[in-house]
């Protein structure tokens, strides 16, 4: 109980509603950065942020839709990196694309020094952040308790507010 | 450079946010109270994000300096 007692340390509730690439990192890079600055944090994945408590993690990006995305390669020369490619919509679209452009950003990150969303997860179990699968979600896309990690718990909307409200910063994400 | 001598080095060159923040915490938590870590980063990020870690955690930040393009930070866990 967080507003009750002023020594308790500070709170963050996440909700994770989405399970690409891109937004896979902001609620696991709050979560780690809470968990190591001591806050208890939570993150309820609900909807298609559920995926992401699977054991085997398939998030992917799609520059689909996601006209700000910079089409920038992780290879070559600095000033071939720089190049900002304007990739027809239509490409975009096509088989295939959706892949190398999950690999060109998972390779993108690996070079610049960003941690893996894998790697991310183990860490946030490690500073004890507590992950909540949702129940209802789970029941509408098939997912059972066994398909996600050993330290993932399931909940429901109550489950997480009531965590939410002795937190102090909310987020939905 | 700095007098402050150091129980323990922390090398987080090359890695972003929030991987120095994260290995601090877990590196400070190995030492006893009273022992200073030092922990060398190249994001730039890491200055703003150690200083708001220490007051966040309670653990002293004694000394933090740009040096070669490195920033060295020296911690001293107080809790």
């Amino acid at each position: 109980m967080s507003k009750s007692d002023p020594s308790a340390p500070k709170r963050l509730a996440m909700i994770s509603s989405k399970g690409t690439l891109d937004w896979a990192y902001p609620p696991f890079i709050l979560a780690t950065a809470a968990g190591a600055m001591g806050w208890e944090v939570q993150i309820f994945f609900t909807f298609y942020g559920l995926p992401l408590l699977c054991r085997d993690l398939k998030a992917a990006v799609s520059p689909l839709g996601n006209p700000a995305m910079p089409m920038k390669m992780p290879f070559g020369p600095e000033g071939f990196q720089k190049i900002n490619w304007p990739i027809p919509t239509a490409l975009m679209a096509a088989p295939g694309f959706n892949s190398v452009a999950t690999g060109l950003m998972k390779k993108t990150f690996q070079s610049k020094g960003v941690a893996t969303i894998e790697e991310l997860r183990e860490m946030a179990v490690d500073l004890d952040v507590g992950l909540i699968g949702c129940q209802m979600t789970m029941d509408v896309f098939g997912f059972k308790k066994e398909d996600f990690i050993e330290d993932a718990m399931i909940g429901g909307a109550a489950t997480f507010l009531e965590f939410a409200a002795d937190a102090d910063v909310s987020l939905f994400i | 450079m700095s007098e402050i001598q150091a129980d323990s080095v922390l090398d987080c060159s090359g890695m972003l946010c929030p991987l120095p923040v994260v290995k601090t915490t877990k590196a400070i938590k190995q030492m006893e109270v009273g022992q200073v870590l030092k922990m060398i980063a190249t994001d730039p990020g890491a200055p703003p994000d150690m200083q708001a870690w220490s007051r966040q955690t309670g653990n002293e930040l004694l000394e933090h300096y740009e040096e070669d393009g490195k920033f060295i930070f020296f911690i001293k866990r107080v809790k």
